[in-house]
């Protein structure tokens, strides 16, 4: 097994509280992980102390990823690294269209590996090619970052960016949160389309419905900022079926 | 410190990049100003006597005037009597029309003195201390019947024109800096486009202030002749130093029937230290008439420099269905002060105004928009619509609005829109997770930002604003 990221112990809180109360997860290239569990689980904070928001103060444990410490990086060099978050709520940056927030990425990573900057026309080729992996129009191209997005359009963007980016370790922070079934199926293929053997997704979501177009490998059930339960895919319908109380009760 | 004004103060501790001074042998006049001193200049430039009354009217108008403290600005006592107000270079030889070494000076700042291999189509008058050292394309432009030359030059070739229009847009009493622009100036830019035609190319004029201790007192004057059409350009740099050195400059705009007239500034005078020692204080009257039926005046600047900045370029829309429009991105940094905004005096009938204005704060600076829009009786239908958006970066500087209505119509439509707004940490951790540096991020969300006022700058100078605007914020968060 290759492990891309190694996660042992991690304890994080905001201000005097405590969060996270030690996650221990393993994640190979080529696994989907599923991270479920009711909502102030922590979900939404582990995937923020992995992308680096400093909201969040590490008190205890350790990140390795692809071999290195990845608590020491800031969250830009973590990106150049290659984690992607998907995040829960796109942000809006009016006035900065996407085609030009997305060169402003694709070229700053491309530097920081050695890379030259791609040309206008190689670009805007990627663009499309990408753009149509989550069925959206070319319009948004031009269009502000996020500004005006429904909320379906912003999460398409957010696997559209990932597409851009080709990241080796993507974190999907409730992608599926307020999407229909169409917007849903869009989101999902586009994951899809990306898995390779040499990258890994770590997809948070509250509900089982992604996980019938997403099929992970593992699925960790995470309470009270612990892992209480690891299993495979067929968890995802015993949770779905009769909900998370019967595992807090078994963990407790 | 939290992480947003750590990042803020990264990115604004940019340096000041034409602050280097150039060494040339100058001619100065003793410092102080009294009627002997306005003599002394007038003789020097070898003036008609019609316009050393001018200057000597407008000399004994200023005694009597009183410093503007109405603005928010915290302005240091300045010794008038303590600055030189006439500073030129000598000329090398009798042979040689420009020094080589203000030519390299303004290679460097970016503005070609020679026609040769200039692709960019603008012709450019370089105003170094107190005088205009060349104006570029006066004889292709002359072709067509252009007048571009330096107002000295003006004032010899085309009196009639100079003495028809001067002080009619501003008049040397309409406040105490024009009073004492008038009594002292001692250069400028003269503009003349005739009937119907439409300017070639972009015409710009570029202001340095090199010699230490000196003001710069400059006036501008444009008319733009019936149907016709300008785009004028101005910039302006200064050297770095500790103290502060006065920059008092007039513009005056006529622009006749049907003819359409766009002032774009980006004004970059040395902004002062972090600690706020030194930088130009800039005291600007600029105004504009909009004269006949249909005539248009488009204002658009970009405010990095200077440690204060007191200026409101102004329209007074007198022809029916004229139109202005004033565009304005005003970023302040460290120390600096501006206050900084418009006046639309509408006259005529069906006349229409706009303004955006956006003020970018950083740093412990202070930044306020002033606007006054006028609506007189006369003014049926006209129209008004402001908006004013203020951009904060960390929470030790100041974002200020005053925005005056006065309407005499009330069948006018005046509207005002005002926000003000903070570049959140969402948006600084949104970008950096997807690689972009903390710098770069900000220099992505400012000129977001401003993006509707940067668009309205001509091409080349748009970017260099863009630039502009990233280089004056390095540092800023914090």
């Amino acid at each position: 097994m290759n492990t891309l990221l190694k996660i042992e112990n991690l304890h994080a809180s905001v201000g005097e509280k405590e969060i996270l109360r030690g996650i221990d997860l393993e994640i190979a290239s080529g696994e989907i992980h599923a991270i479920m569990g009711p909502n102030g689980s922590g979900k939404s904070t582990l995937s923020a102390v992995l992308a680096g928001r400093e909201t969040f103060t590490v008190t205890q444990g350790s990140v390795t990823y692809d071999g290195r410490d990845l608590l020491a990086l800031s969250p830009e060099e973590r990106a150049w690294a290659g984690i992607f978050l998907g995040f829960q709520y796109p942000v809006e940056i009016p006035g900065v269209s996407n085609v030009n927030f997305m060169k402003a990425a694709v070229n700053e990573q491309r530097r920081q590996r050695g890379l030259e900057p791609l040309g206008a026309a190689q670009f805007l080729k990627l663009m499309r090619e990408k753009m149509a992996y989550v069925e959206m129009d070319s319009s948004f191209s031009g269009r502000g970052v996020n500004v005006g997005f429904s909320g379906g359009e912003k999460k398409r963007n957010e696997i559209f960016q990932m597409a851009m980016l080709e990241p080796r370790l993507a974190i999907l922070d409730e992608t599926d949160s307020g999407l229909d079934v169409d917007a849903l199926r869009i989101v999902a293929s586009g994951v899809n389309k990306l898995k390779r053997p040499d990258n890994a997704f770590i997809v948070i979501t509250h509900y089982q419905r992604l996980l019938d177009y997403i099929v992970p490998d593992v699925i960790h059930v995470l309470y009270k900022g612990r892992i209480i339960r690891t299993a495979g895919k067929e968890l995802a319908l015993e949770i779905e079926k009769k909900g998370y109380d019967w595992l807090i009760h078994e963990s407790e | 410190m939290k992480e947003s004004e750590k990042i803020i103060a990264d990115v604004t501790s940019g340096e000041y990049e034409h602050g280097f001074v150039t060494e040339v042998e100058q001619d100065f006049i003793p410092k102080g100003l009294n009627e002997n001193i306005i003599r002394l200049i007038s003789k020097k430039k070898e003036e008609p006597d019609w316009l050393l009354e001018f200057r000597l009217k407008a000399f004994r108008q200023w005694q009597k005037m009183k410093l503007p403290t109405w603005a928010h600005l915290d302005i240091p006592p300045i010794d008038f009597q303590d600055i030189v107000y006439y500073a030129a270079p000598k000329r090398p030889s009798a042979r040689k029309e420009i020094d080589p070494e203000i030519e390299k000076t303004f290679d460097k700042l970016g503005i070609p003195l020679h026609e040769r291999g200039v692709l960019s189509g603008t012709a450019v008058d370089a105003v170094f201390d107190s005088v205009s050292v060349k104006t570029t394309f006066s004889e292709t432009l002359a072709e067509k019947g252009i007048i571009f030359c330096s107002f000295s030059e003006a004032v010899r070739n085309y009196p009639q024109l100079v003495r028809k229009y001067l002080a009619t847009v501003v008049p040397s009493a309409d406040n105490f800096y024009s009073a004492l622009n008038s009594a002292v100036f001692s250069d400028g830019s003269f503009c003349y486009i005739p009937k119907g035609v439409r300017c070639p190319m972009e015409l710009s004029s570029y202001f340095r202030i090199n010699a230490r201790g000196t003001g710069q007192f400059e006036r501008t004057l444009i008319v733009a002749d019936e149907g016709s059409y300008l785009s004028y350009l101005e910039g302006c740099t200064a050297p770095m130093r500790d103290e502060s050195q006065l920059h008092a400059a007039v513009v005056e705009i006529i622009v006749e029937k049907d003819a359409e007239v766009k002032y774009s500034t980006v004004q970059n005078w040395y902004p002062g230290d972090a600690q706020g020692r030194g930088g130009i204080y800039n005291f600007v009257t600029k105004r504009g008439i909009c004269k006949g039926s249909g005539s248009r005046l488009f204002w658009t600047q970009v405010e990095t420099g200077s440690a204060i900045t007191w200026k409101y370029p102004s329209t007074i829309l007198k022809g029916d269905n004229s139109l202005s429009e004033f565009y304005s991105v005003a970023v302040t940094n460290n120390y600096q002060q501006a206050d900084t905004g418009t006046k639309m005096i509408h006259i005529g009938r069906n006349t229409t105004s706009r303004i955006v204005s956006k003020g970018i704060s950083a740093g412990h600076s202070q930044n306020s928009y002033r606007g006054l829009v006028k609506v007189l009786p006369a003014a049926a239908g006209a129209r008004n619509h402001s908006q004013c958006d203020s951009l904060l970066l960390g929470d030790k500087c100041g974002a200020h609005t005053f925005p005056v209505i006065e309407s005499d119509n009330p069948g006018a439509t005046v509207e005002h829109e005002a926000t003000t707004s903070k570049i959140s940490e969402d948006q600084l951790f949104y970008c950096r997770q997807r690689g972009i540096t903390e710098e770069e991020a900000i220099g992505l969300i400012v000129n977001g930002y401003a993006k509707e006022v940067l668009n309205k700058l001509p091409m080349e100078f748009a970017v260099e604003a863009q630039k502009l605007l990233q280089v004056s914020l390095e540092g800023s968060i914090g």
